[in-house]
């Protein structure tokens, strides 16, 4: 990409164009339920970045020689509308949409009890309707509060979100333009109580002490999110009164 | 759409505490260390209709590289800078899982991780393969075809991918009154750049490096880490369901490094070059 030679991603202060500062998220914004004949639906807008996710099932499998005789398949879609980015998708998926959506199934299924299930399959639907950047690790915030929201045992939530460099600096949660021009961008999904990575994907040059400090800023993202999700759902079901159970 | 893969056979856990239990003693299967490679061969120009072609093989796993070079426009957001693309097929002769068909989401995959590295370390000079601003450009066609599978296609992989373009002789076209012709010369492509991947395999709190394919059956999770001569991380793709406890991490990070160290010395000895 030919870069504007007068575009500065991030200043001396250390203030990135949109104003953030290094290790700041963009505004984050989440509702559950959203989408009514889904079993469980989300939708997480990330600054410009706006993401909808629906989940169907545990339900019978089609074709039904997929089905697997000890625990339930998880399907997964990610897929981005033709005019959530500048120039129109052609309709369709890009390998990259095919990518996303392996990476995205077994972030999922890393916490997913699918043992519960046999012989069933639950569909995770992602539609990123606009594209600003971090649309995978938005994607699987929202799937797994869809998760959450049908009802499907979880060892944990998953909550995700990028890092990456600008003009020599580690940045959390990058936009498009930081992205494109960036020096390296790494997705990092996490089921933050276990501790443990679920996706991880890097592009770009990182040199390994960077690549610690990444994981870090990370982690720190990783964690408001994760608040955020849960606030999200307590939010949603508070109202809900014993009586009425 | 991604469906979840057949997953683990009573046999395979069978196997996995075989194996695991193996590595606790620091052994493996096949007599290895859980850090050892398996032998790596290379073979180039084996096909000379090929503008560059190699063979590679890391033990049982063995993958064919291709490159045909082609003059195309240029893209309109980078007009002074040629192009490539990679393309993988995991071909139905290498293996009973491999079903003939177009690329599935694993070819589409390996072919992606591939990309990432040759693209992100800037291994080819894309400038060089301009021939006019903005219209004329050489467009490299990488295919990688894995000929036979016996666990971890990844890591030979971008070694045939490397092998094939270090070795590649590409036609030199010229642009006569705004026609394309060959010029009957060559070029090579002189690599900036060797970016190598190791394959790492969990099982429980253990790791390897470059998983056969009886151990890859058996892990719970498995990484892809791809690492330049500055020991710069430049790609990474976990690529299959699972936890990785995130302390791990910067372990494998130092290992792929000793181990691309590695590659990287095997694969300059073997085609006679240095970086």
């Amino acid at each position: 990409m030919v870069k504007d030679e007068k575009l500065k991603l991030i200043n001396e202060e250390g203030t990135r164009i949109d104003g953030r500062r290094p290790d700041e998220l963009r505004p984050l914004k989440i509702e559950i339920g959203v989408l009514d004949k889904s079993d469980g639906s989300a939708y997480v807008e990330l600054g410009k970045t706006k993401v909808f996710a629906a989940v169907f099932g545990p339900r019978e499998v089609h074709p039904k020689h997929l089905a697997l005789p000890d625990r339930a398949i998880l399907n997964c879609r990610y897929h981005m509308a033709s005019f959530s980015v500048d120039e129109r998708k052609p309709l369709g998926m890009t390998r990259r949409e095919i990518e996303l959506s392996k990476v995205i199934r077994e972030a999922l299924e890393s916490v997913v009890f699918l043992e519960e299930f046999p012989r069933t399959s639950i569909d995770v639907y992602i539609e990123v309707i606009q594209a600003d950047g971090g649309t995978r690790t938005a994607g699987l915030t929202a799937a797994s509060l869809a998760l959450a929201e049908a009802g499907i045992p979880m060892a944990d939530l998953v909550a995700a979100v990028a890092v990456g460099k600008i003009e020599g600096h580690l940045v959390l949660d990058l936009c498009d333009l930081e992205d494109k021009y960036g020096e390296a961008d790494m997705p990092v999904a996490m089921a933050p109580r276990l501790n443990s990575i679920v996706l991880l994907q890097l592009n770009g040059r990182l040199a390994k002490e960077d690549f610690r400090r990444a994981l870090e800023f990370a982690k720190k993202g990783i964690t408001e999110i994760y608040q955020k999700q849960r606030e999200a759902l307590r939010k949603k079901y508070s109202g809900v009164s014993l009586m009425e159970v | 759409m991604s469906i979840s893969q057949m997953k683990k056979s009573l046999t395979a856990k069978i196997v996995q505490e075989k194996i695991y239990n193996l590595l606790k003693q620091g052994k493996r299967l096949d007599g290895r260390s859980p850090t050892d490679m398996r032998p790596i061969n290379i073979v180039t120009g084996l096909v000379e209709k090929a503008d560059g072609s190699a063979l590679a093989s890391m033990g049982g796993t063995k993958i064919l590289v291709g490159i045909k070079a082609e003059i195309g426009s240029p893209y309109s957001d980078r007009p002074r800078e040629g192009s490539f693309t990679v393309n993988a097929e995991l071909l139905p002769l290498a293996s009973i899982s491999f079903e003939p068909g177009p690329p599935d989401e694993r070819g589409v995959e390996l072919a992606r991780v591939v990309d990432r590295s040759i693209r992100e370390s800037k291994c080819i000079d894309l400038e060089k393969l301009c021939l006019v601003e903005g219209e004329k450009a050489y467009i490299l066609f990488v295919d990688v075809y894995v000929l036979d599978y016996d666990g971890n296609y990844y890591d030979p992989s971008t070694i045939a991918v490397l092998a094939a373009l270090a070795t590649a002789r590409i036609p030199k076209y010229e642009v006569l009154d705004g026609k394309v012709e060959k010029t009957g010369e060559y070029f090579n492509l002189q690599l900036q750049s060797l970016p190598f991947t190791t394959t790492f395999g969990i099982i429980k709190e253990k790791f390897l490096v470059d998983p056969q394919l009886e151990e890859e059956s058996a892990l719970d999770v498995s990484i892809i880490i791809g690492m330049d001569e500055k020991d710069n991380v430049i790609s990474i793709q976990k690529n299959s369901p699972g936890l990785i406890p995130e302390n791990m991490l910067e372990q494998m990070i130092d290992v792929a490094s000793e181990k691309c160290k590695y590659t990287r010395q095997k694969f300059c000895e073997a085609l006679n070059v240095k970086i």
